[in-house]
Order: C-alpha cells, then sequence, then structure tokens
C-alpha cells in the first residue's frame, strides 16, 4: 500500500493539490471527500484510483430514495414469508435472506478495495450521519444475525458532492476534503491530450480558445464543462470541421460549430445569438 | 505542533476540530508533508477545509500566518508587478516622503518605508485618511485590509518576489459572505430547495408498509410519507425601477430559479414601496393592478411572503400620506405594508444592498422595524438564515 502513490495516469490527468490529497488519504485510511463544478471527473477519480493503484473498485451510486441501510444489508422479509408459506427449509436460516449491501460487499473483499459513494447529497439530509459509525471504525452490526461484521482491509473511501445539501459537521470532521477547480488551460490541454492523442496541436490551440471564449460569455446559464469539451472535440474529427470553421473572423462573438454540445439549453443560444447579431450590427456601421 | 495555527484558524471564524488537527499530524508523521511550503499548504488545506466557501478564509488565515516562511525558500516565485507596487506606495505615502526616501536608497528602501507603513496599518483601529478601504478591526473580514490579495511580505532582496498560491486568493468568489454572483447563486436557491421538500405526511409508502407489514408478522403497519415536491407556498412581492436597476440580474436570476422550484409561486411587482395595488406584468402597470385587498383574499394566510428591494427611498414615501412618487395615496406605505403583515405571519424582506450599508439609509432602517428585523441581504449566508425564518 505504502509503494504505489496516486499519480495521473496514461488516462487521466491530476493536479499537485489533488494527488497529495489522494495520497494522504489512502496513508492513513480515511476517507476523502471530492466536490468540484458538475463535469469536472470526480467520479472518474475514484475509477482512476482504482486503476493507478490496481485496487478492485466498488461503486455504490446514490439515489434521493437510498438509506444508508442498504449500504450495509437488506433484509429480504417478504421472500422470507413466501418460502415459509410454500414450506422451503431454507426459511429457518435468516442468513439466507440477508442481501449484502456495497459496503458490506466492501468490507468483506481480500485485499484493500476502492469504495465509491457517488453524490451522497442526493440522498435525504439524515444519510450521512447513519454512516458515521462504518466510516469510523469500518465495522457495523447486523441485528439479525448478531454479528459483528469489521472490515478485513480498510476501504479507500472516496465521497463525491454536488453540493446540493449541506452535509453535516459530524461527518466531515472524519473526512479529507477536496474542491476540484475548472482547469486553467494548461491542464486543459493536457486534460485533451490524454483524451485525443493524435489530434493537430494547431485544432486543439483554436478548439481550447473557442471553448473559453464561450466559458466567459457573462450571462451564460450553464458554463459548459470538461466533459462537454471533449464531447464537442469528438464531434468535430467525427464531421471534420476545418480549421478555418473554428477561427473567429469578428472578435469574440462567432459562434462556435457545432455547439449544441457546449451550449445546453436555449437561453444561452439565444444570448449568443444577440450577441453575434449586436457585433455584426455594430462592426458594419462603424466600417 | 502547529496549534498557534490552529487557534488563529478556529478565531479566524473556521469550524476546525481537534480531530482535523490530529489527522494533519498523522499525515506529517507519515512522512507525506512534502518537500516545501506549497505542498504542505495543500495537505494542510486538505486536512483541516471541509468546504470550499472556506477555502477564501483559509488562504488568508494562512497567508498572515506563514508569511516570513516564504522568505527563505527561492524556488517558488513569481514577479509581482512594479507599478503595481508603485502605486500602492503612492497612495500610502505622500509626494514628499517619497521623494524624500528615493533620495535615500532608491526602490528598496521605497518598499521598506511601504511595507513599514501597511504593518502600522495593521495596527490601528480607526485609520486617518490613509486608511485602504477597510471596515471593521478584524484582519479576517470580508473587507479585510488587502483586497487585492497581493501581498509586499517578501522584501529584503534585489529580486521582484512572489506571489504564493495562496495569496492568489483563487477561491474568493467561492465565499459565502459575498454577493451573489452566477455561481453563487445556484449554490443559494439550492438551500431553497431544502426549505421546500417538507409538508405534512400524507402519502402511503408502500415499500415501507410491505417491509413493516411482514416484520409484524402479518399485521398491517402503514407507513406515511410526506410529498417530495415542493408543498410550499410562495408570495413573491419585486420592487422593480429605479435605484432597484443595478440589482436587475441578481433579482431575475432569483426569480427564474425560484418559479422552477416551487408549486405556488405567485409573483408581484411594486415600485419603492408597498401601497394600495401590485401589479403582474410591468408594460401594464397603470392600467392592470391587483389591490392589497384582492391579494390578501386571493392568497390565503399559509403564503409565504418574501420581498426582494433595497428599500432605498425618501422616508417621506413611507411614513407619509402622499409620499409615494407615482401617485397620491391617502394611507402612508407604512400602514399598507403592516396589513400585509397582519395577513401573512411567516414574511422575509431580502436586501441586494449589502448590510454595511443599511444603517446609512434610514429609509432602510425603518422597513427593517416594520419587518421586525426580518431582513436579510441578498447573499448565500443570508437566504440561508431568511429561508431558516420562515419556516
Amino acid at each position: 500500500m505504502a509503494d504505489s502513490k496516486f499519480q495521473s495516469t496514461s488516462t487521466y490527468v491530476t493536479t499537485n493539490d489533488l494527488t497529495l490529497a489522494v495520497n494522504a488519504a489512502v496513508t492513513i485510511a480515511r476517507p476523502i471527500l471530492i466536490k468540484g463544478e458538475p463535469g469536472t471527473g470526480k467520479t472518474q477519480l475514484a475509477i482512476e484510483i482504482a486503476k493507478s493503484l490496481g485496487k478492485p473498485l466498488y461503486e455504490w451510486h446514490i439515489k434521493s430514495t437510498t438509506k444508508a441501510q442498504q449500504g450495509l444489508y437488506e433484509y429480504d422479509a417478504v421472500a422470507r414469508l413466501r418460502d415459509s408459506q410454500l414450506g422451503d427449509d431454507r426459511v429457518h436460516d435468516i442468513s439466507n435472506y440477508i442481501v449484502h449491501g456495497k459496503i458490506w460487499e466492501a468490507f468483506e473483499c481480500d485485499e484493500q478495495p476502492v469504495l465509491l459513494i457517488d453524490e451522497i447529497d442526493k440522498a435525504d439530509i439524515e444519510f450521512p450521519n447513519d454512516l458515521l459509525l462504518e466510516l469510523d471504525r469500518m465495522e457495523f452490526f447486523v441485528y439479525e444475525t448478531k454479528q459483528l461484521i469489521k472490515a478485513v482491509n480498510r476501504p479507500i473511501i472516496v465521497i463525491t458532492s454536488n453540493n446540493e445539501k449541506e452535509l453535516p459537521d459530524a461527518f466531515l470532521r472524519r473526512c479529507f476534503f477536496h474542491y476540484i477547480k475548472f482547469p486553467d488551460q494548461e491542464t486543459m490541454r493536457k486534460i485533451v491530450d490524454v483524451h485525443f492523442p493524435k489530434l493537430k496541436k494547431s485544432l486543439l490551440a483554436e478548439a481550447l480558445n473557442a471553448f473559453y471564449r464561450v466559458r466567459d460569455m457573462p450571462g451564460l446559464k450553464k458554463k459548459p464543462s470538461t466533459s462537454e469539451l471533449l464531447d464537442w472535440i469528438k464531434l468535430l474529427l467525427a464531421e471534420d470541421i476545418p480549421l478555418e470553421a473554428l477561427r473567429a473572423k469578428d472578435s469574440r462573438t462567432a459562434i462556435p460549430p457545432l455547439y449544441g454540445a457546449l451550449l445546453k439549453n436555449e437561453q444561452d443560444v439565444h444570448l449568443f445569438e444577440q450577441l453575434v447579431f449586436l457585433d455584426r450590427r455594430s462592426g458594419t456601421t462603424s466600417r | 505542533m502547529l496549534i498557534p495555527f490552529f487557534y488563529q484558524l478556529r478565531d479566524g471564524g473556521m469550524k476546525t476540530s481537534i480531530t482535523e488537527l490530529l489527522m494533519l499530524l498523522e499525515v506529517m508523521e507519515k512522512g507525506l508533508a512534502g518537500q516545501s511550503v506549497d505542498d504542505f499548504y495543500y495537505l494542510s488545506r486538505a486536512c483541516l477545509v471541509k468546504d470550499e466557501s472556506q477555502l477564501d478564509r483559509f488562504d488568508r488565515i494562512f497567508a498572515a500566518y506563514f508569511r516570513g516562511v516564504e522568505d527563505s525558500l527561492s524556488d517558488l516565485i513569481q514577479d509581482v508587478p512594479e507599478d503595481w507596487l508603485r502605486r500602492q506606495a503612492e497612495l500610502l505615502l505622500s509626494e514628499e516622503e517619497r521623494a524624500e526616501i528615493e533620495a535615500m536608497g532608491g526602490f528598496e528602501e521605497l518598499m521598506q518605508a511601504l511595507r513599514e507603513r501597511l504593518d502600522e496599518q495593521e495596527e490601528r483601529h480607526e485609520g486617518g485618511s490613509r486608511w485602504i478601504g477597510t471596515a471593521g478591526t478584524s484582519p479576517f473580514g470580508a473587507y479585510g485590509y488587502n483586497p487585492e490579495g497581493v501581498r509586499i511580505g517578501q522584501t529584503g532582496s534585489r529580486n521582484r518576489r512572489a506571489v504564493k498560491v495562496w495569496d492568489r486568493r483563487e477561491y474568493r468568489n467561492l465565499d459565502d459572505s459575498i454577493e451573489l454572483g452566477t455561481r453563487n447563486i445556484k449554490i443559494a436557491l439550492r438551500r431553497l430547495r431544502k426549505f421546500a421538500r417538507e409538508g405534512a405526511a400524507d402519502q402511503l409508502d408502500l415499500q415501507d408498509t410491505i417491509d413493516k407489514t411482514a416484520r409484524n408478522a402479518g399485521m398491517l403497519d402503514i407507513r406515511m410519507v410526506p410529498e417530495r415536491h415542493n408543498a410550499v407556498k410562495v408570495l413573491l412581492c419585486l420592487d422593480i425601477g429605479g435605484s432597484m436597476d443595478d440589482h436587475v440580474r441578481v433579482c431575475e436570476e432569483l426569480f427564474s430559479a425560484a418559479s422552477s422550484e416551487f408549486k405556488h409561486l405567485e409573483y408581484l411587482y411594486f415600485h419603492n414601496f408597498i401601497y394600495e395595488s401590485m401589479w403582474r406584468d410591468n408594460r401594464r402597470r397603470h392600467s392592470e393592478r391587483m389591490s392589497i385587498f384582492d391579494i390578501t383574499h386571493k392568497y390565503g394566510a399559509d403564503y409565504k411572503l418574501i420581498f426582494v428591494g433595497d428599500a432605498t427611498m425618501s422616508p417621506y414615501e413611507i411614513a407619509y400620506a402622499g409620499g409615494s412618487v407615482e401617485h397620491w395615496n391617502d394611507e402612508p406605505g407604512a400602514v399598507w405594508i403592516k396589513r400585509l403583515l397582519n395577513t401573512y405571519s411567516k414574511a422575509i424582506w431580502l436586501n441586494p444592498e449589502p448590510r454595511q450599508r443599511w444603517d446609512y439609509t434610514p429609509s432602510t432602517k425603518m422597513t427593517r422595524e416594520i419587518m421586525g428585523n426580518r431582513m436579510y441581504p441578498l447573499t448565500v449566508a443570508g437566504l440561508d438564515d431568511g429561508i431558516k425564518a420562515l419556516h
């Protein structure tokens, strides 16, 4: 565990601060909470940690109906009732009806796993508080079979949050925290490079310029994110858009081609079109 | 070890606990603190800061506490532009002083004197005319003494010194005491969602009922859950025109997000203050208005009332008959708003002006009194408090 460290892999670029935070969390086996704008690679981070350190990955994607108990285990009472009425022999042993949750599976894994708890803020507000003991001491008690399940190897727990709800303080005390900033031009260049290694440098530069131009537009309802940039570049390559189409002829406001991948709601598109119109109009009158 | 730093953080308003400090020490003991101050900064940030709204505060306290340390490290520097330093010198030192100092020893002496002057200001409570726009005595407040965030802590060398990572204050706009900007408003409005997800427990939870009935060996055990979507009713009254034009964008965003959030959202406009009627459509504000009595009859007392306005006007507009700028009103505005407040017991006033300025405008003070102190700034933290007051 101490010999391999997390770092940028061939498919995922990290920044220095993220690497440090993850390595610290791995070394002293505490959970790490990752927050950031949507589309900045939070979920992907856990997958990459597992790949980089060569550990098995357990993913638990939280929905708004998820309860903390479901991560541990569920007691299928209805199946047991049905079996008892059919006269099945399995009824006598209650452990036949205990369905293991993701946390139980992670605790029982033979080597140290990575456990991803994705979008923890989607669930009920009390959800993180229900997991305090499990996160702290990595053990829990099964009431039905009177067993104490303890982690064989403390899993590396990565928790992501979209900041829809506030997380309780008692929960935050037990984790490391990292906020993934939106990548700057340099990091973005590396990220695109990792996904599209054969991309021509000139096309990359023009695409990045166009992307940041769109992002910097004031008044946008939803700014395009990293994953949208990567989708857009894929589209550009698939449609074989020439370099000239990307280069903006008149100042900063030409709409880039295939903008549907970047601007996702009509108010933003309207805003863009208005600005292009105004710019064109002021351009012609000043000449 | 690091205990004074820990207490500095707590004094600065961060809610760090001992567990986190011990976590940091454990990590450092395992040898992960890295080879540079930057690495230590990232590590301590990962251990001690648990919310992105606190990142800016942490940066400021870290910078103040570790100010001297980076003088000795010469491998991580970028340059502070010289004309910025000169500008600061111009602000702080008068013409004669500058000439004198430059005569003595040139640029370095000037910078030394500048640094001393800045240090002096830190200790003084209320400044003279040379105080650079601060309010309050704490250096960690929202208007802390160096608004640009670039420090002149690095001195005594021939080379122009660095701007450190934490001095760059990149997380400044995530601070929740700062005005709402595009990102912050989304967070604020998500908190409105929290406010709205409660209602009466009146829906049958089939899954849970089956579960509990089975555990009960067949005896029926009914479980109910509250409605998951927003059952709350909100009446939003927005001040439009005049001094509110500066805040139009913020109000627009608040309004558009609120309208997608709530099941029952009604909105009305007024100008400056509440009089006999309000209107729905700004283009027809002179012809189609809804009187206050109609409003209180149509929207029952279970509606939550939110006013959004800067409460900035002449005090006559509130207190006197005929005070309104647009028409002759027989009864003062204060009487009309009190009628509304009598019907709607849950009401708050959101003010886009910063809280520091409220006491300087008499009309804002009067409005605040009428609202029973339920006036909140239109920031993330203010919205939070306001929503809590509406419960």
